[in-house]
């Protein structure tokens, strides 16, 4: 069964001559949830933007559905069905919910009522206020207006960058919730975080990044069980 | 083609009074963006303002030239509260568009008929080095000093020993306030105003010592251009600011010789550029005629000012990483 | 190794009752009836707000709650509307930022204000009160301040030591990672010699890892004496190490008291914990089959 996304010693970088990805190695199958933790520094980031053609492949391969990928435009990915959700700056503040989420659906509007319908299903919140001001909205609603906008074109695979980054608890929890009923939907997810925890409490299979690699892979509840990714990742306050 | 003018004018323009001042105003530049972040784009008129104190001191006040010259300082250091006080508090755009409006109203000032017993209004001042005693000062007996392109008579050697002199020493007071902490905190400043205010230093004060440094490093540079040449409104235009502008990016703003560097390269350059471009144009080789040849140099100077700021920053001696991490 | 054993709590620090603007046996920052509205949005509305001395104090709140506004009108970066409050019975209304650093508070930024085209010790010593250098006309002669660096750069590096930056002394600070880039500021921060040590989400963007070692240092800061104000997400972080908690909602103090009690209160969970603080999400999305589950540790 050909992967989904299938990256293999990928090597890259933003600075000439300094590499933040040192042959990282990276698959996902179709529906899984994959979660990528590791230190700062690591390249997690870095190997989400990659894969999404904002950062430049020096070496390596990256594969859609068993086709390459590397050096295609953002665009183009996005008309292949990939979906990304950055971290910052996600939303369009002078615009309104629905004019985000038609900001969404931008390369096929002829889809925008059957997708504005989906997204709301799953955002009941943003059907209720779609004249708001994006920019009026808290962190937490934002990322809730950044999510359903990616999920407008009916994405097959879907980027994550820290969905729960600055959120309080409450919100965070939320937040992770949603990727998995998202992801329950059929969308294959590929998430990085920061709450390594509650990242590996919801992933199908997840990957340590370290130092630009691959350094320990495995199921979800596997990594959150290691000894070692606890001592080095996880740290032990969370009991 | 006569190269051999061409060569020899292009050479002199290496050590001239010109040169001496326009580094000395490209130094107090380097005080203000260089090192402080502070974006001053009214140099020009700290030199007006240099220069025309001085002139004024000795011709209507009758003050020795010494004096006069530490008057036109003082007035670089008076434009400089004037300009910092209302605003330094505000973010750096504003304090570039009120350097602009400052420069500009001093220029208007000094033109204006209205005053024009004590300033001349366009026809400007000249003769206060002889009333005022420069002339008088000059230790070196007339005659001709020097060899090849770099041949002076006795004025001019003085004028030039003069200017040295006075670089010399500012070049050493931008030196050694920059190694020693007080440089550290403008450093900082420049990066991040908040994190040094919660480190407990008056950001304010420190901005205002370096707009007066760098006001009086300009206000210099025009007392020694007016040491050399004549006071005149026409001088202190806005174009000025921008030569400095780009002699101080060539050398590379961060730096403490990289200005110096910069203005003597620049004006090389222009001694070369309005030598040969004539005489390309009399040789029928540039399609213009030789007036028009003239002045395609500041053509020159406004593409090659944007070449610089987009492909290197960080001019001959900068430092490429300051320019890299900056977001 | 990490044995996780929870430190020593400091207790008593209030006089009667927990709740909202309850006095403090030893309050160090006094705060009355502050407010600070943003174009017709109240930012932030206290009444009265006692923070104890020696202890670490954790506010806590959702975003939007007021609490890096507070933080601000507290350090003198913003002026409210109204009100007043004190520091070590100093009013500190009207007086600027760097005159409150002066005082002994000293305070962190949620993005790191590390001076990237320094270097770390150049950053290191820029924290330090008092140079004689740095006034404009002593700078001139290193006379005058030459010995003081010397002295200055001592303590600097022994502080980097500590916070095990010594290695990268010369360095800019920019080559530093997001992670020792907040150790290298919390170190600047100690060399102004503070009292009051106000940390604005120190844990925001660093490995759970690495937090370890932070938290290790503000438990240090207490040791030594200093009080710690700081706002965190990290329930965590604040279970762990704080005497006294917040918690601020929509501008006001909603609720106060020693994290165990806070963090039990319905109307806190509701608004802030969330039902699942202490579920594995696992659970909660059904991904897991088995009941019973060991919780990691």
């Amino acid at each position: 069964m050909t992967r989904v996304v299938d990256v293999k010693d990928l090597t890259a970088g933003y600075l000439p001559g300094v590499n933040i990805l040192n042959s990282a190695n990276l698959y996902a199958d179709k529906g899984e949830l994959i979660g990528i933790i590791g230190p700062n520094g690591a390249g997690k980031s870095t190997l989400l933007k990659a894969i999404f053609g904002l950062v430049k492949v020096r070496e390596g391969s990256i594969d859609l559905n068993g086709e390459s990928i590397v050096g295609m435009k953002p665009n183009q990915l996005v008309a292949k069905g990939v979906g990304f959700i950055p971290q910052n700056n996600n939303v369009f503040p002078s615009l309104t919910i629905e004019e985000n989420l038609q900001m969404g659906v931008f390369q096929e509007p002829e889809n925008y009522d059957e997708r504005l319908e989906f997204v709301v299903s799953i955002f009941e919140e943003l059907g209720k206020r779609l004249k708001q001001r994006a920019g009026s909205l808290s962190g937490g609603e934002r990322q809730m207006v950044a999510m359903g906008r990616a999920l407008m074109m009916n994405p097959d695979v879907l980027l994550l960058d820290e969905p729960s980054a600055g959120l309080s608890p409450v919100r965070q929890d939320e937040a992770f919730l949603r990727v998995s009923e998202i992801n329950k939907a059929g969308v294959t997810c590929i998430m990085v975080e920061q709450n390594a925890r509650r990242c590996l409490q919801i992933a199908d299979r997840a990957y340590v990044l370290d130092q630009g690699t691959d350094a320990v892979t495995g199921t979800g509840r596997e990594l959150l069980n290691d000894p070692q990714v606890i001592g080095l990742y996880l740290g032990t306050l969370g009991t | 083609m006569d190269w051999g003018t061409i060569f020899n004018n292009t050479l002199a323009g290496l050590l001239t009074p010109t040169t001496i001042a326009f580094a000395l105003a490209a130094l107090g530049l380097a005080m203000h963006f260089g090192f402080a972040g502070l974006l001053n784009f009214g140099i020009a008129g700290f030199m007006a303002i240099g220069a025309y104190g001085y002139a004024i001191s000795v011709l209507t006040f009758g003050f020795p030239w010494w004096a006069g010259m530490l008057m036109g300082i003082l007035g670089s250091i008076g434009f400089a509260i004037l300009l910092g006080v209302p605003t330094l508090r505000l973010r750096g755009d504003y304090l570039a568009i009120a350097t602009i409006a400052a420069a500009e109203i001093a220029r208007l000032l000094f033109l204006t008929t209205a005053f024009t017993d004590v300033t001349g209004s366009a026809d400007g001042l000249f003769g206060y080095n002889k009333s005022g005693g420069f002339t008088a000062a000059n230790p070196f007996p007339p005659g001709s000093y020097g060899f090849g392109p770099w041949t002076y008579n006795s004025e001019t050697l003085w004028v030039l020993t003069f200017g040295l002199a006075v670089l010399a020493i500012c070049v050493w007071f931008l030196w050694a306030l920059m190694r020693s902490p007080w440089g550290r905190v403008i450093k900082g400043i420049r990066e991040d105003e908040d994190a040094i205010r919660a480190l407990g230093k008056n950001v304010f004060a420190y901005k205002l010592q370096a707009l007066i440094i760098g006001g009086v490093f300009g206000g210099m540079g025009g007392i020694i251009y007016a040491a050399f040449a004549n006071v005149s409104p026409g001088v202190y235009v806005t174009s000025i600011t921008f030569f400095i502008w780009t002699s101080l990016l060539l050398g590379g703003a961060a730096t403490i010789f990289g200005p110096v560097i910069g203005a003597v390269i620049f004006w090389t350059l222009q001694a070369f550029l309005s030598n040969i471009l004539p005489e390309l144009a009399l040789n029928g080789i540039l399609p213009v005629d030789g007036t028009q040849a003239a002045t395609l140099r500041f053509v020159l100077v406004g593409i090659g000012l944007m070449l610089l700021v987009v492909y290197r920053p960080q001019g001959i001696f900068g430092d490429k990483r300051e320019m890299t991490f900056v977001k | 190794m990490s044995n996780n054993e929870s430190p020593q709590k400091t207790t008593g620090l209030h006089v009667g009752k927990a709740e909202p603007g309850c006095k403090k046996n030893d309050p160090m920052l006094v705060i009355d009836n502050v407010k600070k509205s943003f174009g017709g949005l109240t930012a932030v509305d206290v009444e009265h707000l006692e923070i104890p001395k020696n202890a670490i104090t954790a506010l806590i709140g959702p975003n939007g709650a007021g609490k890096t506004t507070l933080f601000n009108l507290l350090t003198g970066f913003d002026n409210p509307d109204t009100g007043t409050w004190s520091f070590l019975g100093n009013s500190l209304s009207g007086v600027p930022s760097f005159k409150v650093a002066q005082m002994g508070q000293v305070r962190t930024f949620q993005l790191t204000k590390a001076l990237s085209l320094l270097t770390v010790l150049d950053n290191m010593k820029l924290g330090a009160k008092d140079q004689a250098g740095e006034n404009i006309f002593r700078s001139l002669f290193p006379g005058f301040w030459k010995k003081q660096d010397q002295e200055i750069e001592v303590k600097a590096l022994e502080l980097l030591k500590r916070f095990k930056l010594d290695a990268k002394k010369s360095d800019f600070a920019a080559s530093l990672s997001g992670g020792q880039r907040k150790l290298l500021e919390m170190a600047r921060a100690l060399m102004t010699d503070p009292v009051l040590v106000m940390l604005d989400e120190p844990m925001a963007g660093v490995n759970p890892a690495l937090t370890q070692s932070l938290l290790e240092h503000v438990l240090d800061l207490k040791k030594d004496g200093m009080t710690v104000l700081f706002v965190e997400h990290d329930m965590h972080m604040v279970r762990h190490i704080a005497d006294w908690v917040v918690v601020m909602a929509e501008g006001k103090v909603v609720a106060e008291g020693p994290p165990d009690t806070v963090m039990k209160e319905q109307a806190v969970i509701d608004a802030y914990l969330g039902a699942h603080q202490d579920t594995d999400l696992g659970v909660v999305t059904g991904r897991i089959d088995t009941i019973n589950e060991e919780k990691s540790k």
